[in-house]
């Protein structure tokens, strides 16, 4: 057990995934030499070679399109998108080709692509840095769509997405690369729970807070300083927006009869819409108020001068936390 | 932009149907290979008759015809090896021909039983891309791992005019260079991309593109089966040699429509169809053939049987295939059980199995 940074957590993870596996390679812009701009891929060329950690063209679409020829191949490409909002030069790629394979080929071609994305607000980037795009991926029938909130998380998950025969679009929470947690390295993939169900990770009886990547964190101190006032928050880590694990927040939410979803992502059409109809659908006589969500605005991604007002904070959970309780 | 292919235009076989030499290509063919592709050349286009006609009565949705596209098809096809991997397009039918993909599993797509069709391992051809471009990329990252797997085989990549506008196009040509892929690109010039004319792609001949990425193109005489060949298997040679990428522009032209749904007599004047006509990739090899002695009347007459017979049996296992079954399509959405799929489909087979009958 070590304390770790994700971004060194998820190193070390892409490092075992290319130790245990021959066929794993990784794929992206300035991952080699540099490292990656967040230094994910700190070191992993020097040990592993040109052949399997390949500095690529400036090109997202083809970053991605290539890497479907590596998968037909046999091969398990994890590439990584530089930032959220550069991914959608390769989302062609992404849903009408990596997503549809394996329908279209009855099985036969299967496309084990893992697709890192750091993604989200908090580190005041310029325009195209902060985005969260996750909703667009987990809309489309053939992608799984998954983000970690902490290092040991990071550490497991980006491994068990490498090992899916499925593709997996992996988005870090970048504003988190930073955070510091015990991470164990000794961890057994087969033992571990699955990255594709959500996790009660702060137990409580007021309210169910969902949440999952940068806003576990934000999620957490609201549970905090909502108990000094008495008031116990059930947070549950999502961890997977596709498939979405409705059974636990619905377990979570028959406990609590309440529900908020956070999540820093527009609110319109996002993935706490979903998660209102469905636990309406099911839960409707346990409900004792409204499913209310919290998270951007139906804006571009502000200003970094603004986003501290765009994103939702522990203020903003704690209200609409006030709101579900008022009814 | 010359209308004749220009001086460049790599030529083995006029379209009089004579013998003519290139000081950098040929091949040398026994009289029965001849034979082997004229009976590729005719079948092919039975197929894509046939199949047009089989659009018409109602039988398929769509179809995208090949005719005048045989040689460009036939030739680059047959230049493969067993080892070598096919990128198609939609409109492939004569590649797939080569490949041994059956003609029947190439309408199930069209049909609509199907979004694919057959077994991309099993052939060593992917499945029929619909979105201009896309598979020219997966041929890259194919040949990509061809090259970490030590595999001397090559990659072959189809695409038309139209494509080449495309970015995935261009970004697949700057992959293949700088990693000196062992990869073809094959552009089909069939002059029309459905009503824009090559004139709405490109102000330079397509070939020439490869100069700015830094590897060979060579424009072959898309009509001309021999010449297509011996252009076809210099460059995967080249690129089996560790020579990297090339790009061939197949100069040749789309006698029938984009697909069944378009027009084109409603964007080119018929005088352009008569001439091409003149071009036609079988009957030059035809007059070769028969000049030669190689094949006479009663040869031709059974290919010409050949392929009625193998009309028959498109027209009937057309109108035989089967259904797809209801639930099929939560089949394969995934490789691994996902959650809402299963629930998916359990709700469809509740829905359906709640009629009187439990059929719906």
């Amino acid at each position: 057990m070590a304390v770790t940074t994700m971004a060194k957590a998820i190193n070390a993870g892409l490092r075992k995934a290319l130790e245990n596996d021959p066929k794993v390679l990784l794929m992206g812009e300035d991952i080699g030499k540099l490292g990656g701009v967040f230094r994910v891929t700190d070191g992993l060329q020097k040990d592993f070679g040109e052949a399997r950690v390949i500095d690529s063209p400036l090109a997202e679409s083809g970053i991605v399109g290539t890497a479907v020829g590596l998968a037909m191949r046999g091969f398990r490409p994890v590439v990584e998108i530089q930032f959220d909002g550069f991914v959608f030069p390769a989302f062609d790629q992404i849903v009408t080709q990596v997503a549809k394979h394996n329908a279209r080929s009855a099985g036969r071609t299967p496309m084990p692509i893992t697709i890192r994305i750091p993604y989200g607000g908090g580190i005041g980037a310029v325009e195209h840095h902060s985005e969260s795009p996750e909703a667009y991926f987990a809309h489309t029938a053939g992608l799984r769509v998954i983000s970690p909130s902490n290092p040991a998380d990071a550490f497991a998950m980006v491994q068990q997405a490498i090992a899916c025969d499925d593709p997996v679009v992996f988005f870090e929470p970048k504003r988190r690369y930073w955070d510091k947690a015990d991470v164990d390295e000794s961890l057994d993939l087969a033992t571990a729970p699955s990255p594709f169900r959500a996790r009660v990770v702060r137990p409580g009886t007021s309210v169910t807070v969902v949440c999952y990547g940068p806003m576990v964190r934000t999620c957490l101190e609201a549970a905090s300083a909502a108990a000094a006032e008495g008031i116990e928050l059930e947070v549950v880590d999502l961890r997977s927006m596709s498939p979405l694990d409705v059974d636990t927040v619905a377990a979570s939410v028959r406990r609590t009869g309440r529900l908020v979803v956070v999540h820093e992502a527009p609110v319109f059409l996002g993935v706490g819409a979903e998660l209102a109809a469905r636990i309406t659908e099911t839960c409707f006589y346990s409900l004792e108020a409204p499913v209310l969500r919290v998270g951007g605005y139906h804006t571009p991604y502000p200003p970094a001068r603004l986003e501290e007002d765009y994103l939702p904070d522990l203020d903003r959970v704690l209200d609409a936390v006030d709101r579900s309780l008022a009814f | 932009m010359t209308a004749d292919g220009g001086p460049e235009l790599v030529q083995l076989l006029t379209p009089e149907g004579e013998r003519v030499h290139h000081p950098d290509y040929d091949v040398e063919l026994t009289p029965d290979q001849l034979r082997g592709l004229y009976r590729d050349l005719v079948l092919v286009r039975r197929v894509d008759a046939e199949a047009t006609a089989l659009q018409r009565q109602g039988e398929l949705g769509l179809w995208a015809q090949c005719v005048g596209q045989e040689a460009a098809q036939v030739g680059s096809g047959r230049a493969l090896a067993p080892g070598d991997f096919a990128f198609p397009t939609y409109r492939e039918h004569g590649v797939a021909w080569s490949r041994g993909v059956q003609p029947l599993q190439l309408l199930g797509l069209f049909r609509g039983v199907t979004n694919g069709g057959w077994d991309p391992h099993e052939h060593n051809m992917a499945l029929y891309t619909i979105v201009i471009g896309d598979q020219t990329l997966h041929a890259v990252g194919y040949a990509m791992g061809m090259q970490r797997d030590g595999d001397d085989s090559a990659v072959i990549c189809y695409f038309g005019d139209g494509a080449s506008s495309q970015g995935d196009v261009n970004e697949a040509f700057v992959f293949s260079a700088v990693y000196n892929a062992p990869v073809v690109f094959f552009c089909q010039n069939n002059q029309w991309a459905i009503s824009e004319p090559l004139e709405r792609q490109t102000r330079i001949p397509l070939y020439r593109r490869a100069d700015g990425f830094g590897f060979p193109g060579v424009r072959v005489d898309g009509n001309d089966v021999l010449a297509v060949l011996a252009v076809t298997q210099a460059a995967l040679a080249a690129a089996r040699e560790g020579q990297g990428p090339t790009l061939i522009e197949a100069f040749t032209y789309r006698m029938g429509a984009h697909t069944t749904s378009d027009d084109p007599t409603r964007y080119r004047v018929a005088a352009d169809l008569e001439a091409w006509k003149l071009k036609d990739p079988i009957e030059r090899l035809k007059v070769y053939l028969a000049r030669n002695g190689w094949a006479g009347h009663e040869w031709f007459a059974e290919i010409e049987a050949e392929a009625e017979a193998l009309a028959v049996d498109l027209r009937r296992g057309c109108r035989e295939m089967p259904e797809p079954e209801k639930t099929s399509m939560f089949d394969h959405v995934y490789a691994e059980p996902h959650a809402l799929v299963d629930e998916e489909r359990a709700q469809f087979e509740a829905y359906h199995a709640s009629f009187v009958g439990g059929g719906h």
